[in-house]
């Protein structure tokens, strides 16, 4: 086991190396001035472009830019973005409340998606059961951002019950953008626990227990439960995840300070500090996820090993 | 609107009586870019911070946009390059420091030092011994070699004579030069900033109506009104919080449910279709502001160095049409490259800027050009649809081979243009930086000018330009600038579209809220109803 989380641990630095070499390129070889818009509506001034120039190491190769970036990096410095702001600060500033919108969002699409699952696959063919199909089919087929503007269109304006951007990051105000953020997960975690326990409800091992004498809840809840959500389990971690750096649309409709938000004006105004920074830490933090969910498997199947 | 004046008439109440001067307003606005220096912002979320928390020598009036004297008691010259500035007495900064002729020389000699990397260090190009504090780098900031060590620390052309009096000596004659320093670059900074910037940064500390309170980092910035202000008008109200927006579409949502109490520009899904009308009701707010749309053209080019071809063009479109059937009447057709509220304006300046189509082809058989004529235009503002309309409107007139070619983002078109490697006539804009005639053709027309894209040049047009910097007074500077319009006229350098509308909206909490020339929230005018 110790030999095995060492070994993962290990194996992050190549990819580690690899995606945050691939973003600094990438960002930096997106096409356009890079100080154009930074000054409003006219060219900015030499001095000022040669200053950045210097700031950025715009005047080195790539792999010479690179190399310093990840030298700072590998100290703990994320550098400064060309607004004078610390990488670093804005990172420790809108990671908090984009953990919030993920944990909210995550709660939300285990406890309904899982819900929904068991219930229909307990059940069998019936009314709820279809229910849980059609419902979540229609889910899968409609984009985060249309479910973002309807909701943000007839709860927010039509009706006003609730406000139509989020004012306070609080995790009262970030159900309805988790509910909106959790929707297509949610209906795949209701279909995979579905489809995972109707096909163990007919296993041998739910037989013999029922065979004993166990009582169905605990046949339910302890067997049939724990061998069912492996496969959930691994979709709802990598799923964290994906939240964490993929809720650029949700956090724009709904204009919560989050990681999303951050990363999408920095790409928008050509903030590569920031555009690497963020997304270095959002591949680490989706490594250690993975790992984590592997690690999980062990606890929910002792028949798996990690040698 | 009848009834609600009758009972005005009938219960004269005081106008404070409904008025909450305590309370506090909200309004749109983006992150600021850079930090928050005033020499060192230029766009627009910087700015809008900034503003309320600096007065200038001059500001323009939210009005008519013409300026007055703020900090400045007289603003004199005789040759229109030695200019003396008496500053009036007794004005102090938000830490309680006094406002002198030092701390206006001094901000400005900072700005404007290379080393110091400003934003707004070029607007002090016009000032004696810039090249001394700012030398040029010989290959460019993108070449190898770093821009020479500047050989002086301070503009020789800024002398302090006492503490309420400074000279300012330009490089060249420049008649217009008090009309320019209104910007924000030119604001005076106090002591604290030399002492600490990073400090100042955090905690900026100014002259104006309002004082910082705190920066949330894209979130929100508070100011409170300063009830020490030493200008003449008060805010009639405390509070301002500016909440940063990631989009214009999600802060349009705050605005239609009274959320967010003010936005100076509605994003384009709101104007679609003239939604926001619904949305909002009374509750828009529009007037004129200080830019146009025009085509230019690049004069590196065949055919469109061809006075001809650009003068049939010109009358081939339809301005009349366009603005209403696309923009529903919130634009008016130009008739002259300069924007109808700046000083100076003349109404009918150019004469081939109206529809007709006789004309268009006489000049358009003159021009004996067969050839394909393209317009190009970025797609990511809006922009297709009238470009579209124009194409058409010129290809129904002239039945000739256009297209309309898109480019995807502003970014890579501004750097063709740059480079002077665009393909055909293309999209145009200009904002105005200070409310002078002379701001719409100097530095979009003259000969290598900083905005000249299309590389327009007449040696006349020059000539009647600096002719006009040298002369004495405004007034008759105006004059000879009309006359240095008149003369590009001829020449159809680029094809004046039409001016701009800006529509912004209120919250019902707000009485009144007007904008101001430049597009943003006038808050002397803000009302809060009680």
């Amino acid at each position: 086991m110790g030999r095995y989380v060492l070994r993962r641990l290990l194996q992050m630095i190549p990819v580690f190396l690899g995606t945050t070499f691939l973003i600094y390129v990438m960002v930096w070889a997106v096409p356009g001035d890079p100080f154009e818009g930074k000054c409003g509506e006219r060219d900015c001034p030499p001095s000022y472009v040669a200053a950045m120039r210097e700031q950025f190491n715009l005047d080195d190769n790539v792999f010479v830019q690179y190399g310093k970036y990840l030298a700072n990096l590998l100290q703990g410095d994320f550098g400064k973005t060309s607004s004078g702001l610390e990488v670093a600060d804005r990172i420790a500033a809108t990671f908090p409340v984009t953990l919030k919108l993920a944990v909210v969002a995550l709660l939300i699409e285990a406890v309904i998606g899982i819900t929904a699952g068991v219930v229909s696959g307990l059940r069998g063919r019936g009314f709820l059961d279809s229910l849980v199909l059609v419902s979540t089919l229609f889910l899968i087929s409609i984009p985060v951002f249309v479910t973002g503007y309807v909701v943000q269109l007839v709860f927010g304006i039509q009706l006003g019950w609730i406000t139509p951007t989020v004012s306070k990051p609080t995790f009262v105000n970030l159900i309805v953008p988790g509910f909106v953020l959790a929707s297509l997960s949610m209906a795949y975690v209701a279909r995979l626990s579905r489809a995972s326990i109707a096909e163990n409800k007919r296993a041998d091992y739910v037989r013999t227990a029922l065979a004993k004498g166990m009582r169905p809840r605990r046949v339910v809840g302890v067997h049939l439960l724990r061998n069912s959500l492996i496969p959930v389990i691994t979709f709802l971690g990598t799923d964290l995840g994906a939240f964490l750096g993929g809720a650029i649309v949700t956090e724009g409709i709904f204009n919560v300070p989050g990681v999303g938000g951050l990363v999408f004006r920095s790409i928008l105004t050509k903030d590569g500090a920031m555009v690497t920074g963020v997304v270095t830490v959002l591949v680490l933090v989706y490594l250690l996820m993975t790992l984590l969910v592997d690690l999980l498997y062990a606890v929910l199947d002792p028949r798996i090993r990690y040698e | 609107m009848a009834a609600l004046a009758a009972t005005a008439c009938a219960t004269p109440a005081e106008p404070e009586a409904t008025v909450d001067t305590d309370a506090g307003i909200t309004i749109f606005n983006t992150e600021p870019e850079n930090p928050l220096v005033p020499g060192n912002t230029t766009e627009v979320g910087g700015g809008n911070v900034l503003d309320p928390l600096f007065t200038g020598l001059i500001e323009y009036d939210p009005k008519d946009a013409k300026p007055v004297n703020a900090m400045a008691e007289s603003f004199e010259t005789k040759d229109s390059k030695l200019f003396t500035v008496k500053l009036k007495s007794g004005w102090t900064f938000h830490d309680g420091s006094p406002v002198t002729a030092k701390s206006f020389v001094d901000a400005w000699n900072w700005t404007a030092y290379g080393p110091n990397a400003a934003q707004g260090a070029s607007f002090f190009s016009q000032i004696e011994g810039y090249s001394a504090v700012n030398p040029k780098d010989p290959d460019g900031p993108d070449g190898p070699q770093p821009a020479p060590t500047p050989t002086a620390n301070t503009l020789s052309g800024l002398k302090v004579v006492d503490d309420t009096t400074f000279t300012i000596t330009l490089s060249e004659a420049f008649s217009v030069f008090p009309v320019t320093v209104g910007y924000e670059v030119f604001s005076p900074l106090p002591e604290s900033f030399f002492k600490d910037k990073a400090a100042f940064e955090q905690h900026p500390i100014g002259n104006g109506p309002f004082r910082f309170v705190s920066r949330v980092v894209g979130q929100e910035i508070k100011l409170t009104r300063w009830d020490d202000y030493k200008g003449g008008e008060k805010p009639k109200f405390k509070d301002l919080t500016l909440k940063a927006y990631q989009s214009r579409e999600a802060a349009y949502g705050d605005l239609v449910t009274n959320s967010l109490d003010f936005m100076e520009e509605l994003p384009p899904n709101a104007l679609a279709g003239q939604k926001y009308e619904q949305d909002l009701g009374d509750r828009v707010v529009q007037r004129e502001t200080l830019n146009n749309q025009t085509i230019a053209f690049p004069f590196y080019l065949k055919p469109y160095d061809d006075v001809n071809v650009r003068k049939a063009l010109s009358l081939a479109i339809n301005r009349e049409e366009i603005t209403q059937r696309i923009f529903e009447g919130s634009r008016k057709p130009a008739d002259g490259w300069v924007h109808p509220l700046t000083e100076g304006y003349k109404p009918g300046q150019c004469e081939f800027c109206k529809f007709d189509p006789t004309k268009a082809k006489e000049y358009w058989a003159k021009a004996n050009y067969t050839g394909p004529i393209i317009l190009q235009s970025n797609t990511d503002g809006g922009h297709q649809e009238w470009a579209e309309a124009v194409v058409n409107s010129i290809k129904n007139t002239l039945g000739i081979d256009i297209k309309f070619v898109p480019t995807t983002s502003f970014g890579e078109f501004r750097q063709k243009v740059n480079a002077h490697e665009m393909t055909g006539m293309y999209r145009a804009g200009w904002i105005a930086d200070y409310p002078s005639i002379e701001n719409w053709l100097t530095p979009i027309l003259r000969t290598g000018a900083s905005s000249n894209d299309g590389l327009y040049s007449n040696p006349a047009f020059d000539a009647k330009l600096a002719e006009a910097d040298k002369a004495p007074s405004k007034d008759e500077a105006n004059k000879l600038y009309q006359d240095a319009e008149k003369i590009a006229a001829q020449d159809m350098p680029t094809i004046p579209l039409w001016t701009q509308n800006t529509i912004g909206g209120k919250s019902n909490r707000l009485k009144t809220a007007t904008l101001d020339p430049f597009r943003s929230l006038d808050l002397f005018s803000v009302e809060v109803t009680k």
